[in-house]
């Protein structure tokens, strides 16, 4: 196993007593990694990101779900000291971006929603001055690299040009990049966007194991299915605030129904339906390609559409996803 | 000292970058010299010498030519290095945003591209100046302080190019910087001929860009001739013009970089 960041050792480092670091008592929470109260991005008259809260714990992996335009980069980029916060207050690793960016930004690892990769240079040569960015000794830089090439499965490729590696590997080595300074907290912009499913499997196999290590994950994403997978905890963004908070089961619990019924109806019919699918199911929402029944029985649901002598070209029926829960949030589907 | 560590990582990684062309770019380096000496200062300057030394300042054409065409290379050279590369790190491939994810911030970044173009000033302008002496266009040993001017030179032009191209989008703007800028200077800035050789109303225009004080100053060394009371004003400008580009440049950094 390669010796990739090892965030627990970290958190040990910072727990001075024995007993705190076997099991941290329960009337002590632990300070939070991330904290933002009326946390505000506005660029000239534009507000990106309007007055929101929320916190991440160690160890966790939190989401930023929603639309492009949302807010989401925008905040990632204040997280990760780049971007100056306007108004509302931020703190990173207990520390004040404002004041101590270099600082925060030593331990935490980003990568961006476009590739920032060296494309002149080999992928060790990419991993090595990024290492020496952070003050590593070359040697140092150079061992941590060929372990990280190996973690993200791009050993044999060390030597190659970063230019020659299709869109998943890049992002591999964004990845791999992002970890050389054995960041507490790794910051991830989009990670999966544009990539094939393979190439999106295997990412997220990868940061699953770094969150398996204890690594901070905080991620963004329009994608409902990567939101499933990787977080322990999400907020949904819409229009510069946080619409809803919570787990991704407990938001589909709160915001949507157990199952849904999809229905396909041939052109024209849907426009006149007219409120024949009325007290159908617990909601009905009408796409513009298609109608959905939110039940908790989505067979049931079937059935009774036939009793009332409608006939769907086709009906599918499906467990609710976060997709279903942003359409509710928002009355739009995430993905433009 | 830890903000000059953290310049220096930068001037780390345009060597890394550097070192993987430097052979096709050393070439350049010293043909260039010879060849321009060896068609204008011996070719072209046979003729000129048929007319006489007396509008020249009673030296020959090479003698005349060659710290000219030194001082107007480090402008070509610090041209160059402060457009496209400049533009690539923060629109093309987006290495400034790379960098400051890290503990580096924008005025290492400044800090490190200005070292890394000194350093490539050094070896231009130095192997321009080896080139200069082969062909026995060093007439005082003054000639060796033309090295840092040149280089002096090649800053002048190339802190506020770099203000100019983090304030660019596309990089159209360059053409203007090159048509009417670097190649007009090159021709009429006093390095084929004296600039008291232009118009009269073009002259005082001249003597404002930086390039004719580093040609007249480079001039002055190589040939022996310095007048202290000229060369004072010559540094005053080109200092000048660092100094206010540099700030420029932090300035447009900060503006392009810090949103």
């Amino acid at each position: 196993m390669p010796t990739v960041p090892d965030a627990s050792s970290a958190g040990r480092a910072v727990s001075s007593s024995p007993a705190s670091a076997a099991a941290a008592p329960a009337d002590v929470a632990p300070a939070p990694l991330i904290r933002a109260r009326g946390l505000t991005k506005r660029f000239a008259a534009f507000t990106a990101v309007d007055a929101i809260d929320f916190e991440v714990g160690r160890g966790e992996s939190f989401g930023f779900l929603g639309p492009n335009g949302a807010g989401k980069t925008s905040t990632m980029r204040m997280i990760g000291c780049v971007s100056p916060v306007t108004a509302g207050e931020l703190t990173v690793l207990g520390l004040d971006p404002a004041r101590d960016g270099r600082r925060i930004r030593a331990r935490l690892g980003v990568v961006p929603q476009a590739d920032t990769l060296d494309l002149e240079l080999t992928l060790r040569e990419n991993l090595l001055i990024y290492g020496r960015y952070f003050d590593l000794p070359r040697g140092e830089a150079l061992r941590r690299a060929a372990d990280l090439l190996d973690f993200v499965q791009l050993g044999e490729r060390a030597d190659d040009e970063v230019e020659n590696l299709s869109g998943g590997m890049k992002r591999r080595l964004t990845i791999a990049r992002a970890l050389i300074n054995e960041p507490e907290l790794l910051l991830l912009d989009e990670p999966t966007t544009g990539l094939d499913p393979q190439a999106r499997h295997l990412l997220w196999d990868r940061l699953y194991r770094l969150k398996q290590r204890g690594v901070t994950l905080v991620l963004t994403t329009h994608y409902m299915d990567e939101a499933e997978q990787l977080c322990d905890r999400l907020v949904v963004m819409d229009k510069a605030r946080i619409v809803a908070a919570g787990s991704p089961r407990q938001l589909i619990e709160r915001y949507s129904s157990r199952e849904v019924t999809e229905l396909r109806f041939a052109p024209g019919v849907q426009e006149a339906l007219d409120g024949q699918l009325d007290g159908i199911a617990e909601r009905v929402e009408q796409l513009p390609d298609r109608v959905l029944l939110y039940a908790d029985d989505g067979e049931a649901a079937a059935e009774a559409v036939h009793h009332r002598g409608l006939r769907p070209e086709s009906v599918l029926v499906r467990r609710s996803t976060l997709e279903d829960v942003f359409l509710r949030l928002t009355g739009r589907s995430l993905v433009d | 000292m830890a903000a000059l560590a953290a310049g220096l990582r930068v001037v780390e990684h345009n060597a890394l970058v550097y070192r993987r062309t430097w052979t096709g770019s050393i070439l350049g380096t010293v043909l260039s010299p010879v060849l321009f000496l060896a068609a204008m200062g011996l070719g072209l300057g046979g003729y000129v010498n048929r007319a006489g030394d007396a509008a020249l300042g009673g030296v020959d054409y090479l003698a005349f030519l060659g710290p000219g065409l030194l001082a107007a290379q480090a402008m070509q050279t610090a041209a160059f290095e402060t457009t496209w590369p400049i533009m690539g790190k923060i629109v093309w491939n987006k290495l400034y945003e790379a960098m400051l994810a890290t503990p580096l911030a924008v005025p290492d970044l400044l800090a490190g591209e200005l070292g890394w173009l000194t350093a490539r000033l050094t070896l231009v302008c130095g192997v321009f100046l080896a080139v200069l002496a082969a062909f026995g266009a060093i007439r005082s040993p003054l000639g060796l302080l033309a090295l840092p001017v040149a280089v002096l030179t090649g800053l002048s032009f190339g802190a506020p190019i770099m203000a100019f191209s983090a304030t660019q989008k596309r990089d159209s703007g360059f053409n203007v910087i090159f048509r009417f800028g670097v190649t007009p200077l090159f021709l009429l800035g006093g390095t084929f001929f004296p600039i008291e050789r232009l118009p009269g109303l073009v002259q005082p225009l001249a003597w404002l860009t930086p390039l004719a004080h580093g040609v007249a100053l480079c001039r002055a060394l190589t040939l022996g001739r310095l007048e202290p009371a000229d060369a004072v004003v010559h540094l005053a400008v080109l200092v000048g013009f660092v100094v206010a580009g540099v700030a420029l440049a932090r300035l447009a950094f900060r503006r392009r970089l810090v949103v």
